[in-house]
């Protein structure tokens, strides 16, 4: 897509935002976490999903900020379950020095 | 329609972020005595009753086996929370001498794992308290961008990498774990309390003396800028 057509093209996003029950992206943004968490009332949850529906850059952005999400949950816990078998035997002395003391 | 959006958009402005962690957070720190959660429903397992006799009567063999069986991931939680390695192993040695002493009257109506969780995530927040740089660290950099109409700019994904593919590459723990290095702290320590140890929004504001409307915005701006730090995993272009 060239420069000036994306520039219509987010002119046109512009002026469909604000038709009713319409959001913008900023608005989008601060809607998110609420979404997540499910804390969104029935109305605010289909204005979420209608901006959802129109908007390839939101739903690109909430598929990756969801992907970043799972990665990083997935990764650090990954990690506690795969700890090394090697026990770092300074600190479990210093532990049982402390203990005894 | 001003009215339908005016309800529709949270009310972030009253609580936008002061520079630290205000008073609040700062009282926090005297009370860094653990806090047992007993009405958690998870038994504790039967045959760890005898183990835990021992460990109370002082043991040596007992204490040895305890302290080895849990130092690992002990120290894989403080190191999430503390991101110097010397003050991630104090937080585990404060954190034993705080179960030790605390063993006598542990009645085991939480899991025994779950206490000890708890007890470490405070200790290494007593250190990340007092460590903590006074002045925050910029994210905006970070964040979502904008253009003048509210349009969100975000380049297509014309490669998506899931999850489950990255897990297949031995890099990508590591790499993750550096990058949620790379956020500041303030926002670093409440995505790992909330995302990884799984705390509840309203536990990790009573630990970081935060409002839970705090939390939540620190929480979504720091999860939005991992996803910018991760992009080009995600996308395949890194790995």
């Amino acid at each position: 897509m060239t420069a000036s057509k994306k520039t219509i093209k987010r002119r046109i996003h512009g002026v469909m935002f604000k038709l009713p029950l319409m959001i913008t992206c900023n608005e989008f943004e601060d809607f998110i976490l609420a979404y997540l968490e499910d804390e969104l009332s029935s109305r605010e949850r289909a204005i979420f999903k209608m901006h959802l529906s129109v908007c390839r850059e939101c739903r690109e952005y909430l598929k990756a900020y969801e992907a970043s999400m799972e990665l990083t949950k997935a990764t650090m816990t990954s990690e506690e379950t795969a700890l090394p078998e090697s026990v770092p035997e300074d600190l479990v002395a210093a532990v049982l020095a402390a203990r005894k003391g | 329609m001003r009215l339908l959006r005016r309800r529709l958009k949270f009310d972030t402005s009253s609580e936008r972020f002061e520079a630290g962690f205000g008073a609040d957070f700062e009282a926090s720190l005297q009370r860094s005595v653990p806090v047992v959660n007993t009405s958690l429903p998870e038994k504790e397992e039967p045959q760890k009753g005898d183990e835990l006799a021992l460990l109370r009567a002082g043991d040596p063999a007992a204490s040895s086996n305890f302290v080895r069986d849990h130092i690992s991931w002990m120290l894989a939680v403080a190191r999430r929370i503390l991101r110097d390695a010397g003050h991630a192993e104090d937080a585990v040695q404060n954190a034993f001498a705080s179960i030790f002493a605390g063993l006598k009257n542990f009645e085991g109506r939480a899991a025994l794992k779950t206490w000890m969780h708890r007890i470490v995530v405070n200790e290494a927040l007593a250190i990340f308290r007092k460590n903590r740089p006074q002045k925050d660290e910029s994210i905006d950099e970070l964040l979502p961008v904008f253009d003048d109409n509210g349009c969100r700019i975000e380049a297509p994904w014309a490669s998506f990498e899931t999850p489950e593919s990255l897990l297949q590459k031995s890099q990508t723990t590591d790499r993750v774990a550096e990058l949620i290095e790379k956020l500041p702290d303030s926002y670093r320590v409440v995505l790992v309390l909330r995302d990884i140890e799984e705390m509840a929004t309203s536990e990790v504001a009573e630990a970081l003396g935060l409002s839970e409307t705090n939390v939540k915005v620190r929480l979504h701006r720091a999860r939005a800028a991992l996803k910018k730090l991760l992009e080009p995993l995600i996308r395949g272009q890194e790995l």
